[in-house]
């Protein structure tokens, strides 16, 4: 009996560590991105969680008191990342970043964090105070008995998207033509130029498959919360603790990185909840005095 | 320089000397009120709008002659009161800087409001160096009279401490054969307080019961409860405690109601008043919720006539039921006006502070007694009940209500909460 309650545990544990890390690796999937290939630590990601979860939760409510199938939900948190992506990475990239990235890596944070506080409060004006519920897509789902607990099966869905980003952008950097151009730019930005690379297309391609990645965190996790102002700020901290963990540009790893985190965070959770605040951190310090450019930080070519 | 300017700029200067020095020898007019709240972040939807809407109701009924006998002079010692709405976010060092802003450069007469401990505490010392008359509306934080004699600063409602030892007096009525119970709360001092409390509490009066060793304390604002809600549903404990507010509440019912918690677990809502209105059907049935005091959900049914006019008047102007925040930002306007009728438009800071110092008055939901902290600290009832959807009218109501005279759940003048309660809370009157 007690052989099958450690089980158990083990296995609530797994699956606990799993499902937060399936949502810092899709929050940090775009950051990692925008920054391996860009050289931009993003602050403004926060704000694409934010559109991502606020567009999501606007229409399910919406649709939902509009009569229509709850399933549509799935649909509408998936438009919603991607028109999300594409509008505000477009006009961000394209408005104001196109003209900095001759400037100091430091000037370009300080504008994005400008824009951070900015698009906080077209959100206010957008969509006002008052939190949106956006729960029908979670309670479609139902519940299942494993481990001996309860789980939503949504939250369990949140591991399965996390693969389908991880897997999908492995495929697209790996296996595709795009990838080799996008890996030629991650390594010397200048050689691939020189290659005929378009690399301006480039930038801003990825700027918006960052900020639809940004926006998909924001959507999916939308049914599951409050939607309330302020929202994008954990999502920075927590977000960047793990590009920093997994080392800042490598999909890999934020994947690693997420992982270990998410996972030692649940075993606080649940062995040692006091100190489960600083788990987060103590791992990022640790990872940091032994390698300080990450886990998995990309290659550098030396330059002369 | 011709002499017409000259005249003409002495003549501006004095009169606005006149306007600034605020009439001194004449009755004013016109009073300016600044009310802090949270009108941007988390706090923002459940807490800050309906504390705001509670005070600007409440004023402009007052400036009008319009709420109900005791109360229906006109205005604040027979002045207007003009509300200077302010958003409480951004922490408290910046709330200290727009304070003194608002004391030395905006020359508010009285400032009434504050939703966080945080901020209260952090101001309530500046109050009293820049000798500033001020309400604290809504926050919690028994520290703020415990640590030091105040003067110029009130607060009109109940501490943290009586909704958590309400709390824990509900719970053994209801639940005498508890075994174990576990928390959820904040990583800070909100959080922290309360857990302690109730902790405390029913360490006294159900010695029977215990509490887990694996109390949840995630960080404020998290979002994300998965791990907390599987561990909590692995442990023993029976109940679960939790001092969550806003939008860390809300995410938590959807998160824990899609896992069956709440029908395995007793839940204990200290500040689950502000969500009873606002998520209908997806609040779980058989919580136990508190509104921090006899406000909100609680209290909509009595029938005194101001608590009716409180009720009706918010429901035409919000198109919603008013919740615990909006009773008690009202209740600290309320207070002003009290203050002033009895000082006059004219009165100083202190002659202010003396109106209001140890007095009691009859407010919208409840009897308020400021017989603590020296006359500055309100003392109420708290009380508690049970949720329940009721499906013919579609709305939440609360049964089994009950609350807990001031005398029983908040320590006697004088002494420290905690160690009334490690006391065994001697003199208790239930």
């Amino acid at each position: 009996m007690l052989g099958g309650s450690v089980v158990e545990a083990a296995l609530t544990i797994l699956l606990d560590g799993l499902q937060f890390s399936s949502y810092l690796f899709i929050v940090s999937a775009g950051l990692t991105i925008i920054f391996g290939v860009m050289k931009i630590l993003n602050v403004a990601h926060g704000s694409f969680y934010a559109w991502g979860a606020y567009t999501a939760a606007f229409f399910i409510g919406k649709f939902s008191d509009m009569g229509l199938p709850d399933a549509l939900g799935f649909l509408i948190i998936v438009a919603a990342a991607i028109v999300v992506g594409i509008i505000l990475g477009f006009i961000i990239e394209q408005g104001i970043l196109k003209y900095m990235y001759e400037r100091d890596e430091v000037l370009i944070v300080l504008a994005t964090f400008g824009l951070f506080l900015v698009l906080e409060d077209i959100i206010l004006i957008a969509f006002g105070t008052d939190p949106y519920f956006a729960y029908q897509p979670m309670a479609l789902l139902d519940a299942v008995e494993l481990g001996g607990i309860t789980r939503d099966v949504y939250g369990l869905t949140l591991i399965g998207v996390a693969a389908i980003v991880a897997v999908g952008c492995w495929w697209l950097l790996n296996k595709t033509k795009w990838g080799t151009l996008l890996k030629a730019v991650i390594f010397d930005r200048e050689m691939g130029i020189s290659m005929g690379i378009n690399v301006p297309l480039v930038y801003t391609l990825t700027f918006i498959g960052g900020a639809i990645l940004g926006g998909l965190g924001g959507a999916y996790i939308a049914p599951t919360i409050s939607v309330s102002p302020g929202l994008g700020t954990e999502v920075i901290v927590l977000s960047f603790a793990v590009v920093v963990v997994g080392g800042m540009g490598s999909i890999a790893g934020a994947a690693i990185g997420s992982l270990i985190i998410g996972i030692l965070r649940a075993i606080a959770v649940h062995e040692l909840p006091q100190v489960e605040l600083f788990v987060v951190f103590a791992v990022m310090a640790i990872v940091l005095v032994f390698r300080p450019e990450g886990l998995f930080a990309p290659a550098k070519p030396r330059k002369i | 320089m011709n002499n017409k300017f000259i005249r003409g700029a002495v003549g501006f200067a004095a009169v606005s000397a006149i306007t600034l020095s605020g009439g001194m020898a004449f009755a004013k007019d016109a009073i300016s009120i600044a009310v802090p709240s949270f009108l941007t972040g988390g706090a923002a939807g459940p807490f800050g709008i309906p504390a705001m809407n509670g005070a600007k109701m409440v004023a402009d009924a007052i400036n009008a002659g319009k709420l109900p006998a005791p109360y229906n002079t006109k205005g604040f010692g027979g002045a207007s009161a003009t509300i200077i709405p302010l958003d409480e976010g951004g922490g408290a060092t910046k709330q200290v800087a727009e304070y003194r802003n608002l004391v030395e450069k905006r020359n508010v007469d009285a400032i009434v409001g504050y939703i966080s401990s945080g901020n209260c505490q952090a101001l309530a010392p500046v109050a009293e160096e820049l000798k500033q008359f001020t309400i604290f509306a809504t926050c919690g934080t028994p520290r703020i009279f415990e640590e030091a004699a105040r003067k110029y600063v009130f607060r009109t409602m109940g501490h943290a401490t009586a909704d958590n030892v309400a709390a824990a007096m509900y719970v053994k009525e209801k639940y005498p054969n508890l075994k174990g119970y576990t928390g959820i709360n904040q990583n800070y001092a909100w959080g922290q307080d309360s857990w302690r409390d109730f902790d405390l509490t029913l360490k006294q009066i159900m010695p029977g019961s215990s509490p887990s060793d694996k109390t949840q304390f995630p960080k404020i604002f998290a979002g994300q409860y998965g791990s907390e809600i599987s561990a909590m549903s692995l442990d023993k404990a029976e109940l679960i405690h939790t001092s969550f507010w806003g939008g860390d509440l809300e995410a938590f019912i959807f998160q824990g109601n899609a896992r069956g918690l709440f029908k395995k677990k007793i839940g204990v809502f200290t500040v689950g008043g502000t969500a009873a209105y606002r998520l209908g059907k997806k609040l779980p049935n058989g919580l136990v919720l508190g509104a921090r005091g006899p406000y909100g959900i609680l209290v909509r049914d009595r029938d005194s006539a101001l608590n009716q006019w409180f009720v009706s008047t918010y429901k035409n102007l919000y198109g919603t039921y008013p919740s615990g925040p909006a009773y008690q930002y009202g209740q600290a306007i309320l207070a002003t006006k009290i203050a002033y009728d009895k000082a006059g438009s004219d009165a100083s800071n202190e002659q202010l502070a003396d109106a209001l110092r140890g007095i009691t008055f009859e407010s919208f939901s409840t009897t308020v007694a400021m017989n603590l902290g020296n006359g500055h600290q309100a003392a109420t009832e708290n009380g508690y009940g049970i949720t329940e959807y009721d499906s013919e009218n579609g709305e939440n109501v609360v049964k089994d209500v009950k609350f807990y005279p001031a005398s029983c759940v908040l320590p006697p003048e004088g002494q420290n909460s905690v160690d009334w309660i490690k006391g065994g809370m001697k003199g208790a009157k239930c």
